[in-house]
């Protein structure tokens, strides 16, 4: 054979170790301890340089605000002494205040028609200053140095002129102290940064520290360990994780009970099958007795495939691909036909089978699997039951129920029930709670054929269709009852149904 | 019948062809896609047996899809050991006329190998009786009668010794019963087929003298008309 050229080519998927930023201009640091402590340092550092900006820009506005006020009023002071006294006057006044000036950051100039220089700390008329009534701000040399000043001119009577300035290398000094402030700050911010970024790392280190121990635990085979609990935002990632975990647990330890089960319940046949033909082998004695053996085993193996089957027909409805197949499905129909292909063996067992139906609407789904599904049913509740009593097979639609808990007709059905009923033994409350697992059978089924996988089949075909499987002991007997959800498409279709039927 | 076999597993081939010639029929076979596209195409056979899976590159799909292509009609049934539901679907929709699963039993393949043989002759006119010996149906009016004597049937009843009179003389597995008469894809485990089987021996054989239907050990039912 040449199976595995039908096989699908496996795709090879290489991990490419390299740079850790994977594609070039990536942004090169993985931690994401550092990330974080870098990207708050940066807004920190963002925010105090807007603050001290905020900071420069009013302190310097106020400053100016209050040189010039502080030059108008001077001004104003300095032309009434002019009103008093004429030129002589005002250039006592001048003298007087840079006298008085302890500060020494006010400056004057008075000047006569000539242009030339009256009284005032200034050496000469600035070329810079034209009009009047003007703020000016100049660069002007004192003594040793260079320092910025505000200015305003005045004219006086008979070609007089007035300067009244204000050194302001206060601005100065403030801008250095701001300055000095964000480099101070930068350093700081850049310190703790680094700090946080490793205290940070840490913590997160530590956080997912507990998460990575449980994940390699697991991974090395431990599936009973579980992430601690610590009380912090990491713990919603943890209980997700412990509750994969459980699942996976469940999920393995069904797969175990299953290969262990298909180990014995395969393996039993196919000893008998293998004893039998040995026996014959080396003891028979006719040909009849050879064909009777061989026939048997023939039998054996025909149970064998149909315990595969069934357990492949059972994965591929829980893989969910058979939704695909879905179809519009007249249950009507279904019931009738299914009850009338099974009242004959009940008749033929000494049974009856009472079909009680209510008109159903029609449901998405899987007409084969769910044919399928109440022939399990129906061969459960004729090979358990005594003989000379009733099977019945019922089926009505279920109305939705409203927000307030009230039953909703109005709404349409919410879905379908459908249950098989039986008087035979029943089931006690520990069975019912296996029943649906695979080659699950009851102690008291040990005498009746089966392999224990008809309600594996019915549970995988009820959840296919989103439905519900239920096992409730009746009293005598056993009531298997399956709700199946209509979906929004068979709503649509019943709806339809309903009005056409109306409208004939 | 002529028949054309594909099947690459040797065991299996031989297996099947010797039952088949044994039958009486006439068999070619073929171990590949290659081979077995060539024979089905170049040859006329009544029936051909085809395995979906096959080496070389030509599998049974193709050979089928092929022949439909050429509007050849030839009845073929399908061996396959995926016996997944969609798989079944598949191979019918490709123009496969009917597929059997992977272990199966002989009788069962010859069942439906001489079914689909007698299927391919009588599409004539559509027939409204059917009469095999003594027994006849009127397919229009439903009315059964066997030696001029009526026979009250049920319509499940009616189609099933329907589907036995227009197969009389062949054996028909209970499975092939499942299927075509009531369209079920299952196996029920308890005996449903029997049991219908036996209802409709209780009114067409039980009152007369000589039996028509008559169970085949380790295959199925088989109709046999009285010899007069
Ligand atoms: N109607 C019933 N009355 C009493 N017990 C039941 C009934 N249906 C199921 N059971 C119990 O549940 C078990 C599992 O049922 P299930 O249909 O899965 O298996 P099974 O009928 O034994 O075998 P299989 O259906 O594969 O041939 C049965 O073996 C039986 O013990
Ligand atoms: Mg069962």
């Amino acid at each position: 054979m040449t199976e595995d050229r039908s096989l699908p080519r496996r795709r090879r998927f290489r991990w490419r170790p390299g740079r850790p930023g994977g594609k070039r201009g990536r942004w090169p640091i993985r931690s994401a301890g550092i990330n974080f402590a870098l990207g708050y340092g940066v807004l920190f550092l963002i925010s105090a340089t807007l603050f001290l900006s905020f900071i420069w820009w009013s302190s310097t506005n106020l400053l100016n605000q209050h040189v010039r006020a502080f030059i108008e009023t001077d001004a104003q002071e300095l032309q009434k002494r002019w009103t008093y006294g004429g030129a002589p006057a005002l250039g006592d006044a001048i003298t007087d205040r840079l006298e008085q000036n302890i500060d020494d950051d006010a400056l004057y100039l008075l000047t006569d028609r000539h242009g030339r220089r009256l009284a005032g700390n200034l050496p000469g008329w600035p070329v810079a200053i034209k009009r009047m009534d003007h703020f000016y701000e100049l660069t002007i040399r004192r003594y040793t140095f260079t320092t910025p000043a505000e200015f305003k001119a005045y004219n006086l009577p008979h070609g007089f002129r007035l300067i009244v300035g204000h050194d302001i290398r206060g601005r100065t000094l403030l801008s250095t102290v701001i300055t000095r402030t964000v480099i101070w700050c930068a350093v700081m911010i850049a310190l703790l940064a680094v700090g946080g970024a490793l205290v940070v790392r840490d913590l997160f280190r530590r956080m997912v520290g507990s998460i990575a121990r449980t994940a390699s635990a697991v991974a090395s085979g431990d599936l009973n360990h579980r992430i601690t609990l610590t009380g912090s935002e990491t713990d919603l990632v943890a209980e997700t994780v412990n509750t994969m975990l459980d699942r996976i647990n469940r999920l393995m330890e069904g797969v175990r009970q299953v290969s262990n089960a298909i180990a014995h319940d395969l393996r039993t046949p196919i000893t008998r099958a293998r004893n039998q033909l040995e026996e014959a082998l080396f003891s028979a004695t006719s040909p009849d007795e050879l064909r009777t053996a061989v026939d048997r085993a023939i039998g054996d193996l025909d149970h064998i495939t149909g315990i595969f089957e069934a357990l492949l027909r059972i994965a591929q409805i829980e893989a969910g691909s058979r939704r695909s197949a879905f179809t519009m499905v007249d249950l009507n129909q279904l019931l009738t036909n299914m009850a009338e292909l099974y009242e004959a063996s009940a008749e033929d067992a000494g049974l009856r089978l009472h079909l009680d139906t209510r008109p159903l609407p029609p449901l998405h789904g899987d007409e084969r699997m769910l044919q399928q599904a109440l022939a399990n049913l129906l061969d459960n509740a004729i090979k358990f039951s005594p003989p000379d009593s009733t099977l019945t097979l019922k089926a009505h639609p279920v109305p939705s129920i409203a927000p307030s808990g009230h039953p909703a007709p109005e709404n349409g059905p919410a879905g379908v029930e459908i249950s098989v009923r039986d008087q035979g033994p029943g089931m006690n409350d520990a069975d019912i709670l296996r029943a649906h697992e695979r080659f699950f059978r009851a102690e008291s089924a040990r005498n009746t054929p089966g392999s224990g996988l008809g309600l594996s089949l019915v549970q995988a075909v009820t959840s296919l269709h989103h439905g519900r499987l239920t096992l409730t002991q009746a009293h005598p007997g056993l009531k298997v009852t399956l709700f199946l959800p209509l979906t929004q498409e068979a709503e649509q279709a019943s709806r339809s149904v309903s009005l056409t039927e109306g409208s004939s | 019948m002529r028949i054309l076999l594909v099947e690459d597993d040797p065991t299996v081939r031989s297996f099947v062809l010797k039952g088949l010639k044994e039958a009486g029929h006439n068999v070619d076979q073929a171990d590949n896609g290659k081979d077995g596209l060539y024979l089905a195409i170049g040859e006329k056979y009544d029936i051909i047996i085809l395995d979906r899976m096959l080496p070389g590159g030509i599998d049974g799909l193709n050979i089928l899809e092929t022949l439909r292509g050429q509007k050849n009609n030839t009845p073929v049934l399908l061996l396959s050991a995926l016996s997944e539901v969609d798989d079944r679907v598949d191979g019918l929709r490709a123009g496969g006329d009917d597929y059997v699963t992977k272990p199966f039993a002989f009788s069962e393949l010859l069942a439906r190998v001489e079914a689909l043989g007698r299927r391919g002759h009588n599409d004539s006119a559509p027939e409204t009786s059917l009469t095999v010996g003594d027994l006849s149906l009127d397919l229009l009016s439903r009315e059964v009668r066997r030696g001029g004597q009526k026979i009250d049937l049920q319509p499940r009843e009616f189609r099933l010794l329907e589907f036995l009179v227009r197969h009389a003389g062949q054996v028909v597995t209970r499975t092939m019963l499942l299927e075509k008469v009531w369209d079920y894809h299952f196996d029920p485990q308890t005996n449903v087929i029997d049991v219908h089987v036996s209802r409709l021996r209780q009114k067409v054989d039980k009152p007369f003298e000589t039996a028509i239907i008559h169970t085949v050990r380790n295959a199925g039912y088989i109709l046999r008309p009285t010899q007069d």
